[in-house]
């Protein structure tokens, strides 16, 4: 239901009154609608589903996420648990 | 409203009757085109050339063998980051040549133009054709033009056929991957797909990707001179790698085990396929061919190709098996294991 | 590419999948909200490396499954209209209607067009002034800001040409629908990632406590549905039944307040009708009285429709947990993606479709290591 993918802001401006900017995904630009993330800035990264950003990525909790993993994959080479 | 049609005389006539016109997926290399062709074309047309189904007929003639393939462009937009329907209508045909092991020697062209077609855009077009043909070292002997009335013809439609001769020891066709072979790719998975999906309307998006569109008889000679044994060559158009594989699994009743990890996809052709929610293997390529080869081969091969321009990302993406004979499978990027089916019809972009 | 190839790391997974067989003493029965989730499952082969005891339930949250027929018949008959250009969402274009599809509408001479945002409608609509220019606005809150906002766009510029035939389905109520079926298996649930990154998670804590289920918000990549899942499989263990965040990176308790404001001005809460499943009571979205110039099922006045779906479908069953599409009858045969007879065969992250794509339905070895 939600094919949304994150990308670095890259360029922001208005089209009419609408809130709109370049996003980057890997070397691909696309315009995406800005409206709703009134506070994002260049170089922040967004998750944009269907030509909006409807979040902001929070880059902090992504490493902690990814540390965390981390850390049960040390857990389990301590104990040594296999099927 | 749809006439009553009288299904009898065909053989199966089950799958077309949910279609009683033609829809868009019939052009798609998927499903629906290989029932359009084995429903209603190979009946009509009977005979064992045909019903081989390579990329080219392979046709005895005079104490020597011919391949003789033909193919039709009908790419919008006409003009695409890295080429054009003029490229692409001499590249395509050249290939499917070349897949047979054959020297391709001489093309036919056949333009259905539109009324109101630019001449300056016809030009480059035929311009693009002419520095594709050099490059290939194939000769334009034939052509024929017509013009359709305006809002009949999409610019421009182009036929290219094309003849070419196959060396003595040269025995390349879909029927002959053996359990044990390779499957090798040329390079780098979807970038012509996706150069197109770049500029088509509603999709668009900024990128440095561009059509891979080459002609492949070079790389194939490195190839040959290497070793004669390779078993079947392909190159994976309309419907991506899956398709072709699909097509040869069925053909050599063989199973096909690929890598995911291995496949080989630049960052930006996987981020475009993200954001449209695409399967870099469900997308065409104009410039790559798969290999399937004897083991044995593999490294001398690779060796080989690398060293070509069209072959420097040469890389083995699975194997053949003698399991699940017809079937394509993948072990995924976190070790578990998917079917990789052919598409239905296009691949669309989804949102879902 | 940046923060989504870090969450497919196959090391990673391997762990993760460790430590869920070291957590799982019991069999347990968890389902996963949204169609995408479904999709990565399948697509990465997830289902079949979790341990036997856990069995994953896949829910109806693929808007193109549940878009009720009489939706799709309207749309239809909208997109066969001369003076329209009807644009959707790739996913729609072959969703079975009562008798065809949008693709048999454009191989009549419909002007059926793929879209991938709906702005780019809005740009078509400015483009053909003499035409008139309808948007299929389906699918769940994560796309009805987008919707939301091309309406709203359409009605500032004062467009005469633009309308939004409008079919949104609501995940909470859906959720407490299967919660309160007599024949509910589904002990644990994985919200919907991008959902909750628009309205929230403050909407699932009433129905964890109400039914003692616990419910964690959910990503789409590997390492982010193992995460869900391990999660929930720790909170079954314990006894416990609360509503957690384990997408942390893109979801919060409120959700995005922008976008619901707006939702809230262009949307009225409706009874809504899931196809497969029935009328579920304020599940839906459609647009608000001062949008009604832009209601495309208002503008184009269909009435009527009569509706047929398949005798041989169970894509409600499928939807709502109770039948593994491997265990519909039709399965393969009747019904394939070729010839779909309902809507979970033909969306790509449709369970019918995901198993048959996937090959669900060959035996296959699976490697352990």
């Amino acid at each position: 239901m939600c094919l949304a993918v994150p990308g670095q802001v890259k360029l922001i401006y208005e089209v009419g009154d609408m809130r709109m900017g370049k996003v980057d995904f890997s070397g691909i630009q696309k315009e995406v609608c800005l409206a709703y993330l009134p506070d994002i800035q260049v170089g922040d990264y967004v998750i944009v589903h269907v030509g909006f950003a409807i979040t902001k990525l929070d880059e902090k909790s992504a490493l902690e996420t990814l540390a965390l993993f981390q850390e049960i994959g040390l857990l389990e080479e301590e104990l040594d648990f296999k099927v | 409203m749809t006439d009553e049609l009288n299904f009898e005389g065909w053989s199966c006539p089950l799958p077309l009757r949910d279609y009683p016109n033609i829809v868009m997926g019939h052009g798609g290399g998927g499903k629906l085109s290989a029932e359009l062709v084995e429903h209603l074309f190979l009946p009509a047309f009977k005979n064992p050339t045909l019903q081989a189904l390579g990329d080219s007929s392979v046709l005895e003639v005079l104490g020597g063998r011919l391949a003789f393939s033909t193919d039709s462009f009908v790419v919008q937009p006409l003009f695409f980051p890295g080429g054009s329907i003029g490229d692409l209508a001499v590249n395509g045909t050249v290939n499917d040549l070349a897949m047979s092991g054959a020297t391709p020697l001489y093309l036919s062209a056949g333009f259905i133009i539109e009324e109101g077609l630019s001449v300056a855009a016809l030009h480059k077009i035929v311009e693009d054709m002419a520095v594709a043909a050099r490059k290939a070292g194939v000769m334009l002997v034939t052509g024929d033009t017509k013009v359709v009335e305006k809002g009949h013809g999409d610019g421009i439609y182009i036929n290219t056929s094309g003849i070419g001769l196959i060396p003595n020891g040269v025995n390349i066709a879909p029927n002959r991957a053996k359990p044990g072979d390779v499957v090798i790719v040329s390079g780098t998975l979807g970038d012509h797909g996706m150069a197109i999906m770049s500029v088509r309307e509603g999709l668009e998006f900024e990128t440095t990707i561009a059509s891979d569109s080459a002609a492949l008889n070079g790389l194939v000679e490195v190839m040959l001179e290497i070793t004669s044994d390779i078993h079947v060559l392909r190159d994976p158009t309309r419907g991506g790698v899956a398709a072709t594989l699909n097509e040869i699994a069925k053909t050599s009743q063989v199973g096909i085990s690929l890598d995911e990890r291995k496949i080989p996809v630049k960052p930006e052709v996987a981020a475009a396929c993200e954001l449209l929610g695409m399967d870099p293997l469900h997308v065409a390529n104009e410039g790559k061919l798969i290999a399937i080869v004897p083991q044995h081969s593999a490294d001398k091969l690779l060796e080989g190709m690398r060293k070509h321009p069209h072959g420097e990302g040469a890389v083995v993406i699975g194997a053949v098996v003698a399991q699940h004979p017809g079937v394509v499978v993948a072990k995924t990027g976190i070790g578990g294991t998917r079917v990789v089916d052919m598409q239905i019809g296009e691949q669309l972009p989804r949102i879902c | 590419m940046k923060y989504l190839s870090e969450f497919r790391d196959e090391n990673l997974a391997k762990s993760m999948l460790d430590e869920i067989r070291r957590v799982t003493t019991r069999k347990w029965a968890i389902m996963e909200v949204c169609g995408g989730q479904t999709h990565s499952i399948i697509r990465n082969g997830i289902d079949q490396l979790l341990p036997s005891e856990i069995e994953l339930i896949h829910g109806p949250g693929c808007p193109v499954c549940v878009t009720p027929l009489e939706m799709i018949d309207k749309a239809l008959l909208i997109a066969s209209r001369p003076e329209v250009i009807f644009c959707s969402f790739g996913d729609m274009l072959r969703v079975p209607g009562s008798s065809k599809d949008l693709f048999r509408v454009k191989s009549e001479g419909g002007d059926v067009r793929i879209v991938y945002s709906p702005l780019d409608a809005l740009k078509l609509a400015r483009e053909n002034p003499t035409k008139e220019v309808v948007f299929f606005g389906i699918g769940f809150e994560t796309t009805a800001p987008a919707n939301a906002m091309t309406v709203f766009q359409a009605k500032q510029q004062g467009l005469k040409n633009f309308s939004m035939l409008v079919s949104h389905v609501l995940v909470p109520p859906a959720i407490e629908a299967i919660l309160n079926s007599p024949h509910n298996r589904v002990q644990g649930f994985l919200a919907a990632g991008h959902v909750c990154s628009v309205m929230g998670y403050w909407q699932y804590e009433p129905l964890a406590e109400k039914y003692k289920a616990p419910i964690v918000v959910t990503g789409f990549e590997p390492l982010d549905v193992l995460e869900g899942i391990r999660r929930t499989i720790l909170q079954l263990e314990a006894g416990r039944a609360e509503v957690e965040n384990a997408y942390e990176r893109a979801v919060n308790h409120e959700g995005n307040v922008a976008a619901q404001n707006l939702l809230k001005q262009v949307f009225d809460v409706t009874d809504q009708k899931w196809r497969g499943i029935g009328l579920i009571p304020a599940s839906g979205w459609k647009l608000g009285e001062s949008y009604r110039d832009f209601d495309a099922a208002i503008k184009f006045a269909v009435h009527d429709i009569q509706t047929q779906e398949s005798d041989l479908c169970h894509s409600g069953e499928v939807l709502q947990g109770m039948l593994k599409p491997n265990e519909c009858p039709a399965f393969g045969k009747e019904c394939t993606p070729r010839k779909p007879l309902g809507a979970t065969m033909v969306s790509s992250e449709g369970a019918c479709a995901a198993y048959y794509q996937n090959g669900r339905f060959i035996k296959l070895e699976v490697v352990r290591k």
